[in-house]
């Protein structure tokens, strides 16, 4: 196969379109920079109608959204998902790690919950708390001016609560919640627990002539045309192509990055999914962006006489460490809740109200926290619904079964009667969970998979113990009843696989000791300065939050030391 | 495509006409909903999606009998109210004959089902289930459609394990249907401003916003003016 190469030198290549890469290509492109967007999924426009999904109605698919081609549904704006075509990953006997890839402009943030915590003063130096893990190099201090710059850059609703680790910031106005979520606040009360306005990058309020205002339909996870919610192409890189600095390379998956004499990167090998054929691209400076995991497998690919480990792994650290959140749920019926009148509740693409983390771990036997998320009301039907809808009678004492016009007041009494509670919490970062390359297995464009070893501790099955625990006592508060078995000691309490949270994180991790961590707090290389990472993967340390807005502010960070070295000619 | 002469073709063989006329597959049944066209595009598919949608709706699996026990089953399931059309006509035999395909979990115990329930009616009644009178339909779903709590007739467990699927896949077809919308009234999936649950809603449950909350709620008057802050966060208008 002919390698296909190009003359021009891009000032930067970056890997990856999403929270990270896209903030990345935003920060450069406007600092004047010549930038190549590498994403290995096809071109994505929320505002396209040949494949908008925003808006549709369920009998517009003959599978009425069932989830035989997303993983989430039909209408899901996600382009993969924990299987992708073509794009097999291997296990360690006894593991079971579940690789969620968005392969599409944008990535995962087209879809994703639009859940933007930033990282506590703790969670930056936990460590130093409990004795576990690692502390990260940076403290939230260095990082709140550019939570505080993306607040506004972005959009984010929100309340200012003066939490000590879950930092108030410039918020829209967050939304009125819904029934259940009042049902839920009352409840939580009961047991203690902290309810307040939930923190989502959803536009309630106009931030700039761009981009629309939310209009309620609820669908954030479709991705929306008037670009009233967050994602990386309508709000990073539609505008970084503007003054022409950004050439987008889409359908291209990058292979590995190639390096000179010095060790140095000098651009990136991609197969172009359109032709199959090989291409090289040559920079100044490399950013990945491409996800914890896929950045960890290109570095690993990318080996070299200057670098025989892969580049970066001098420390034999790159895929170590890989940690996603903790999760756990339970459901419940709420009778108080039956019979409801009907008015429309979408509201904004999620949870209106959300707990922060209220819990002394001195006095609980597992390290690190959750935060809690609910959901219910009166959605749109999809597949899905109406099974089992008789089999709530034997909650109000009533003959499960039967047919006929029963049914259907059966349907309409229970509509909007259950409500789920979900945990999503910090996980202590392994040494030994990680991905390596498997070299047995290639995927479609002939490139080495990765293989996962992860398994979870007593930390955090017993986190998520305290997890379904808490939520049977808020449900028994509501005055509702657990919906099926809640999950015991067998079944650890119900925590998912590693990887199905999404919130895959720490393959790369930032040090300030090279020998113990892949990133500087630069997240440059240790080994390579032109070399940067912008995605989770210099996550020292998950939080019991979300990533995304932590991935982006370090993006913004990161990106804009790339500028200052660039333009002092030091890379 | 290939076209059989069958329901099947009329069902699945993407027709062009905005509603599909059959006698087949319910004897009352002239004409179906409005829904029953199943649409090879227009939901936003890639590619690779419209591939297999087309490959499954070419697909053969159910035969005429069985599209209509089905089509009978749905009606007694969900038959039609003062206000609502039935199964049928909201297009659920249509939506039940594409999802055993896209979902092949469900092929087995959906054939398997109907040639048990065949079974059983041929035992009672020497009738083909269809061939049954209502009466005698009902008298058999009266015996499968109620889990048997104290295990009392073990042997009709297959019948109520086949009942409950078509329970579920007839309501939920109707539910995701315009028909079934309409009835249960959900009134969302569309532009609108939310400003809370209804006042008279939170007086019937006893509830209200916080207090301290309601200064900080969206005002949807100022939606359209872009936000200031001052230093501390604070939103100035």
């Amino acid at each position: 196969m002919q390698i296909i190469k190009t003359g021009k030198i891009y000032d930067a290549i970056i890997v990856g379109s999403g929270a990270g890469g896209g903030m990345s290509a935003f920060i450069m492109a406007n600092a004047g920079m010549k930038i190549a967007v590498v994403e290995a999924g096809p071109y994505f426009d929320p505002k396209d109608p040949a494949t908008m999904t925003q808006m549709k109605w369920p009998w517009e698919s003959p599978r009425r959204g069932a989830s035989t081609n997303r993983a989430f549904g039909d209408f899901d704006m996600s382009y993969g998902d924990w299987e992708v075509e073509g794009e097999p990953y291997t296990q360690a006997e006894g593991t079971n790690f579940k690789w969620w890839r968005s392969r599409m402009l944008g990535g995962r943030t087209n879809h994703w919950g639009r859940i933007s915590l930033r990282f506590g003063p703790t969670d930056f130096k936990h460590k130093d708390v409990d004795g576990l893990g690692e502390n990260w190099p940076i403290g939230y201090d260095e990082v709140k001016p550019y939570y505080d710059r993306l607040d506004k850059l972005v959009g984010v609703f929100g309340t200012n609560e003066g939490l000590p680790n879950d930092p108030d910031g410039f918020f829209l106005p967050p939304p009125k919640p819904r029934l259940h979520e009042l049902y839920y606040m009352k409840g939580a009360k009961k047991s203690g627990v902290p309810v307040i306005p939930s923190r989502l990058s959803i536009l309630t309020k106009r931030i700039n002539p761009e981009r629309g205002v939310c209009f309620y339909c609820g669908q954030c996870n479709r991705s929306c045309n008037a670009y009233a919610d967050f994602s990386a192409g309508s709000v990073f890189i539609f505008p970084a192509q503007k003054n022409g600095q950004v050439d987008l390379y889409t359908n291209c998956m990058v292979k590995n990055i190639t390096t000179n004499d010095e060790g140095l990167a000098t651009g990136v090998s991609f197969i172009n999914k359109e032709d199959a054929k090989e291409y090289k691209l040559k920079s100044k400076a490399v950013v990945l962006g491409a996800s914890a995991c896929s950045s960890a497998r290109i570095l690993l690919n990318s080996k070299s006489s200057q670098h025989p480990n892969g580049l970066g792994n001098s420390s034999d650290h790159v895929g170590r460490y890989l940690h996603d959140s903790t999760g756990s749920e339970l459901s419940g019926f709420i009778p108080s809740l039956m019979d409801r009148k009907i008015y429309n509740e979408d509201g904004v693409g999620g949870l209106h109200v959300y707990s922060p983390w209220w819990g002394n771990n001195k006095k609980l036997d597992f390290p690190r926290g959750y935060h809690i998320e609910i959901w219910g009301g009166l959605g749109m039907p999809a597949y899905g619904f109406g099974f089992g809808a008789s089999a709530m009678n034997k909650y109000i004492g009533e003959k499960v079964g039967g047919y006929g016009p029963k049914l259907r007041e059966d349907v309409k009494r229970f509509y909007g009667a259950s409500i789920g509670i979900a945990g999503r919490g910090e996980s202590i970062a392994q040494y030994e969970n990680r991905c390596t390359i498997d070299n047995n297995t290639v995927d479609r464009f002939g490139i080495p998979v990765l293989k996962f070893n992860y398994q979870w501790t007593d930390y955090e099955r017993l986190q998520a113990k305290h997890m379904v625990d808490t939520f049977e006592e808020i449900i028994h508060n509501m005055g509702g009843t657990v919906l099926g078995e809640k999950p015991g000691k067998e079944k650890d309490y119900g925590l998912l696989a590693p990887g199905q949270i999404i919130h895959e994180v720490g393959t790369t991790r930032m040090g300030d000791d090279p020998k113990t961590s892949v990133t500087n707090k630069w997240q440059q290389l240790h080994d390579a300065k032109n070399v940067y990472i912008v995605d989770a993967g210099p996550f020292t340390s998950q939080a019991d939050k979300n990533c995304t807005w932590t991935i982006m502010a370090l993006s913004m960070r990161a990106s804009e030391h790339l500028v200052r070295q660039f333009k002092k000619k030091e890379i | 495509m290939k076209r059989r002469d069958s329901i099947k073709t009329l069902l699945v063989g993407g027709v062009a006409s905005a509603t599909l006329a059959t006698t087949s597959c319910r004897s009352d049944s002239e004409v179906l909903g409005e829904n029953t066209e199943i649409k090879d595009k227009g939901y936003g598919r890639t590619e690779a999606e419209k591939l297999h949608d087309e490959k499954v709706q070419a697909e053969i699996c159910l035969v005429e009998h069985e599209l209509n026990t089905i089509a009978t089953l749905c009606d007694l399931i969900l038959p039609a109210s003062e206000t609502a059309g039935s199964a049928t006509e909201a297009g659920v035999p249509e939506f039940i004959d594409f999802i055993v395909k896209d979902l092949p979990t469900h092929q087995l115990p959906i054939q398997g089902g109907i040639m048990w329930l065949d079974g059983e009616s041929n035992r009672r009644f020497e009738k083909q289930f269809v061939d049954c009178s209502n009466a005698q339909q009902k008298e058999i779903l009266d015996d499968i459609a109620f889990w048997d709590e104290e295990d009392k007739t073990p042997e009709l467990h297959p019948g109520r394990i086949f009942f409950d699927r078509m329970r579920n896949l007839t309501l939920t077809g109707y539910y995701t249907s315009k028909m079934g919308i309409n009835d249960l009234g959900y009134a969302g999936n569309r532009p609108n401003l939310w400003d809370g649950v209804p006042q008279e809603v939170l007086d019937k449950h006893g509830l209200d916003y916080p207090e301290a909350w309601k200064p900080k709620f969206i005002n949807h008057e100022t939606r359209d003016d872009a936000a200031i802050w001052d230093d501390n966060g604070n939103l100035l208008n």
